[in-house]
């Protein structure tokens, strides 16, 4: 389980992340909404440890970061931001391998190739692992990326905006494949995302944010709520059943 | 062709110039006298070599950017200065200008400590940005350049031939009694870099994906930091400033051998700068007749290399 207390993270005088006290269970994803400068992404990198905290803790498995040790951190815990950019010249295959570098230092065994090849096929990236990522799209970029991070095989895996630069099917794919991931192999996905009908499709929980601040956190059901919404996205919703699931319609 | 073709070609050139700045001109009267002035050369340029591409190597890789040489911090001209300074205010006779092997302890520890506190002021400033930190390289390696000149005008002219002598980058003159410091100096770096290579690779992914795979990202890149002005420190203090060559040799070994791994690339480079400093000695003693010294030639041609980066670039 991650348990976050009072963490705080300002920039200057602003107070991006206010005294925000959350607990996310295992084994579930977890999604975490709300408008532009609501936090999210920020309390995702704090608790990924990607930027220091001004105050507060963060537990993960009841260890707080600061007494994590880095190595066996990475093999815990995974984050992937919106946007990665490197100037090495590397296939995919390449890239996803560096996924394995928290467990062999960069000597990768049969069994950790065998890790990579699995990511690939679990991305549909097997007839194009020996692209260069400076000749994909944005979207096969992005697929690339998360393959990596599925190949560092952590039980926890933080997610900031997956679906930038995705179409509508590779969206759903990537959103089937993480339940996948949280069902058959048991791991706990956390991520940041804007569009609000998928949170309500695929996710267990979701943490609805503004201003810095967690507003409320329960299951899909509970968030995706007409006076909740319009409060923090300060717009009018209309809500849908469709197929069990709710789905918005603001626009 | 495979990188490790290439990487073949590359040694066996470095060894055929080497074994011809060894021999060339060699007979039955001579040789113990040529080989005594020769070998110590070749020796000071390889670690020059290693030490300019290693350290070239990790800082375009700490600072993501492959137009930068660790003497933007200005490096070289706090060399210039230092020197300055001890014969200015001390005088040739002093025991920081005789006793080399202390002048170079005393060298290297400044330009370490100078290198720390002005990437850390930055760092902590401007969060990293690079672009902040040429400016300030380029300002205080001014100010030094100047400080170094008004001194040089007003110093005693015999006291001036002295500083001279340190002033350009030279392996005819290379301060042989601080070949051994050097040698082992060098030679520890080179040990505990060796480790290093794997995670510099991930250090190229960026800092985020860095600290995702579990790399101690700020105490990394301050190990990593203090033996890039070991290096260079060590080789300027060896032979002189020789801003170009880093930016020459790991540019042209990313374009040669289109490799991921920083093992490949710092073999490489480091081959590649065997090749070009023995090339370029023989180039000067044997057809322009110490006319002109090495370090123009090399900043001739990586002068002429990084303004086609430049253009590149863009």
């Amino acid at each position: 389980m991650i348990e976050v207390r009072n963490v705080t993270k300002s920039y200057g005088d602003l107070k991006v992340v206010d005294e925000v006290c959350i607990r996310i269970p295992k084994g579930k994803i977890t999604s975490l909404i709300g408008p532009n400068g609501a936090g999210k992404s920020t309390l995702l990198a704090v608790i990924s440890r990607l930027i220091p905290k001004d105050g507060g803790e963060v537990y993960i498995d009841q260890i707080e970061l600061s007494d994590w040790d880095n190595r066996e951190l990475a093999k815990k815990i995974s984050i992937l931001k919106q946007t990665n950019h490197t100037d090495l010249r590397l296939t995919i295959r390449e890239l996803v391998s560096f996924g394995r570098f928290p467990h062999c230092r960069g000597n990768l065994t049969k069994a950790d190739w065998d890790q990579v090849d699995l990511a690939i096929s679990y991305m549909g990236l097997a007839d194009i692992q020996d692209k260069y990522l400076d000749q994909l799209s944005g979207g096969q970029r992005q697929r690339a990326y998360i393959a990596m991070v599925i190949a560092q095989d952590t039980e926890y895996i933080l997610l900031d905006e997956p679906l930038n630069n995705l179409d509508m099917k590779h969206s759903v794919e990537i959103m089937k494949m993480l339940r996948r991931l949280v069902e058959d192999l048991g791991k706990t996905v956390i991520i940041v995302i804007h569009d609000i009908n998928f949170a309500s499709c695929y996710s267990d929980f979701i943490i609805a944010m503004n201003n810095g601040a967690v507003v409320k956190v329960g299951t899909a059901n509970e968030i995706i709520d007409r006076s909740l919404l319009t409060d923090i996205y300060d717009l009018d919703f209309h809500i849908e059943t469709v197929n069990n699931n709710r789905i918005c319609i603001y626009y | 062709m495979s990188n490790k073709q290439r990487l073949i070609i590359l040694t066996v050139l470095a060894v055929a110039v080497a074994g011809l700045y060894l021999t060339i001109g060699l007979n039955a009267r001579n040789w113990d006298y040529a080989l005594s002035r020769r070998l110590p050369r070749i020796l000071a340029i390889i670690i020059t070599g290693a030490a300019i591409s290693l350290s070239t190597a990790i800082f375009q890789t700490i600072t993501h950017n492959r137009i930068l040489t660790p003497s933007v911090m200005g490096l070289d001209s706090l060399y210039m200065l230092w020197q300055t300074v001890i014969i200015f205010f001390s005088g040739s006779s002093s025991l920081l200008v005789r006793n080399v092997n202390l002048n170079f302890i005393v060298t290297v520890l400044l330009m370490v400590g100078f290198t720390l506190l002005v990437f850390k002021t930055i760092m902590r400033r401007e969060a990293g940005n690079v672009f902040f930190l040429l400016l300030v390289g380029l300002i205080i390696g001014t100010l030094f350049q100047s400080l170094s000149s008004f001194m040089q005008m007003i110093i005693d002219p015999n006291e001036f031939t002295i500083l001279q002598g340190r002033m350009f980058a030279s392996f005819n003159s290379i301060n042989l009694n601080i070949l051994t410091i050097a040698v082992i100096s060098c030679g520890v770096v080179f040990l505990l870099s060796w480790r290093y290579f794997s995670v510099l690779d991930v250090l190229a992914l960026g800092r985020d994906q860095a600290v995702n795979l579990g790399v101690a990202y700020d105490q990394l890149v301050w190990r990593l930091l203090v033996m890039v002005v070991i290096l260079v420190s060590t080789a300027t203090a060896l032979v002189g400033p020789l801003t170009f060559l880093g930016l020459l040799v790991v540019n042209l070994a990313w374009q040669l051998l289109a490799a991921y791994r920083h093992r490949t690339i710092i073999l490489g480079a480091f081959l590649l700068s065997i090749i070009t400093l023995v090339g370029g000695q023989l180039f000067v003693e044997h057809i322009l007749n110490f006319a002109v010294p090495i370090s123009t030639l090399i900043n001739l041609c990586g002068g002429i290399y990084f303004i086609r980066l430049l253009v590149k670039e863009k």
